[in-house]
């Protein structure tokens, strides 16, 4: 492979990784990685969402006028959501159940929309599927590495294969939501320490599509 | 004929917290609750937001996609009304309001995005095809609750983090990392609440 277009697909999973370094889609994040298993669904349908939709974005840019485009990469991801949401009805029913609501919410994450109006609607199409697959298996690892965590800790089983939990009783709080919001914030100082250069890390609003529109002074407020 | 629907306000607001127990606009939780006056414009716009946008959808819902077997198209339909209801808003506050537009204006494009208020809107249907009871009046309330809740736990976590600002955090904690810690926390609180819309109305 051409060493430019590895870099595209190479950077989501680590260097840029979407949700511990760029801080997009922490609503997914949290609330659906009570299990290992929940984290790779929620993590596959948005890595599906999120290449469709850079691909579909990266070749009709050029008829999409500028003061419209982010309804119209709005309707095209809730096109692509809408698919794979009948899918995953269709042939994985309990997938379904566990995602609920948030399956529907794909639409909202941040990650899609932030990769249509930065990347896929500057680059052509290649690149631009590279960088979706890359974002989004970025994005299905940091899931999955806090799912694990989560329930491990919580239920002392892993994959639903039990560990420790014949013999250990499992700290419960750990698959509540306030474990949720503390093992995110554990991970993200882990990211921070291992990170050498500090100020790879910034807040929230840095990466926010909107960003120049609002003028909250979060930016500033940065780590 | 009230009870229901006081029971319905008060277990949005505290129990299915949206924001501390379904993690739904967990951004502007964290982006916008660093001054108590901030997090109180956006919410209040949310809010407003949150009940323009379910007293639109519903009735498209119930009597457009139902009838005609639709509901697949049901996430497409309700971001397009966000969306240009939030546009809309945008047009008739900046013309007619301009003091709410001014205090409000910047946070209005933001809740585009913000998937508390999609998440309303689809969790109130789910609702209402589970419930036969669960009407349009029901669906309002849910939604005022929603968006008092996102309220309560931004104005809460405000005043939080202007505590955490004067603590000495430990280097690799500071920033996200201690907020996210104290979101745990105050989360944990809200735990308190179980049960107390069930137990207040002797339901």
């Amino acid at each position: 492979m051409n060493k430019a277009l590895y870099k595209e697909f190479s950077k989501g999973i680590l260097k840029e990784n979407p949700v511990l370094k760029l801080m997009l889609g922490t609503c997914p994040t949290l609330a659906i990685t009570t299990s290992a298993v929940n984290a790779i669904g929620m993590g596959l349908a948005a890595t599906i969402v999120l290449t469709c939709s850079n691909a579909a974005i990266s070749l009709i840019k050029r008829f999409i006028p500028n003061s419209v485009r982010i309804p119209a990469y709005i309707t095209i991801i809730a096109g692509f959501v809408s698919i794979i949401q009948l899918l995953i009805k269709a042939f994985t029913p309990e997938i379904d159940k566990t995602l609920g609501i948030y399956l529907p919410l794909i639409v909202v994450n941040c990650i899609i929309l932030g990769r249509a109006e930065v990347f896929a609607s500057k680059n052509r199409f290649l690149p631009s599927v590279l960088d979706g697959l890359g974002m989004g298996i970025g994005f299905s690892a940091a899931l999955l590495c806090m799912g694990a965590i989560r329930e491990f800790l919580g239920r002392g089983t892993l994959f639903d294969i039990p560990i420790t939990a014949e013999f250990l009783p499992p700290i419960i709080i750990f698959i509540l939501p306030p474990g949720g919001f503390f093992v995110f914030g554990m991970l993200i100082a882990l990211s921070k320490i291992l990170a050498k250069n500090k100020k790879e890390i910034e807040s929230a609003c840095q990466n926010c599509e909107i960003k120049n529109k609002c003028d909250i002074s979060c930016t500033k407020e940065a780590l | 004929m009230i009870k229901p629907l006081i029971y319905i306000l008060v277990n949005s607001v505290l129990t299915e917290n949206y924001v501390l127990s379904k993690f739904l606009g967990i951004c502007p939780f964290l982006g916008v609750s660093k001054r108590i006056n901030t997090a109180f414009g956006m919410s209040a716009a949310v809010t407003f937001v949150m009940l323009l946008a379910t007293a639109v959808t519903w009735p498209i819902y119930t009597y457009i996609l139902m009838p005609n077997n639709l509901i697949f198209l049901e996430t497409l339909i309700f971001i397009l009304v966000i969306a240009s209801l939030v546009q809309l808003l945008e047009l008739v506050l900046k013309k007619h309001v301009k003091t709410l537009y001014n205090s409000l204006g910047i946070y209005l494009p933001l809740i585009t995005t913000n998937c508390a208020v999609l998440g309303v809107t689809i969790l109130v249907i789910e609702k209402g095809s589970l419930d036969s009871s669960f009407g349009y009046i029901h669906a309002l309330i849910n939604a005022l609750g929603a968006g008092i809740g996102f309220m309560i736990a931004m104005l809460i976590f405000a005043g939080v983090r202007q505590r955490i600002e004067s603590c000495n955090v430990p280097n690799f904690l500071k920033g996200l990392p201690i907020t996210l810690i104290a979101a745990a926390l105050v989360a944990v609180s809200f735990f308190g609440f179980q049960g107390v819309a069930e137990g207040a109305l002797r339901l």
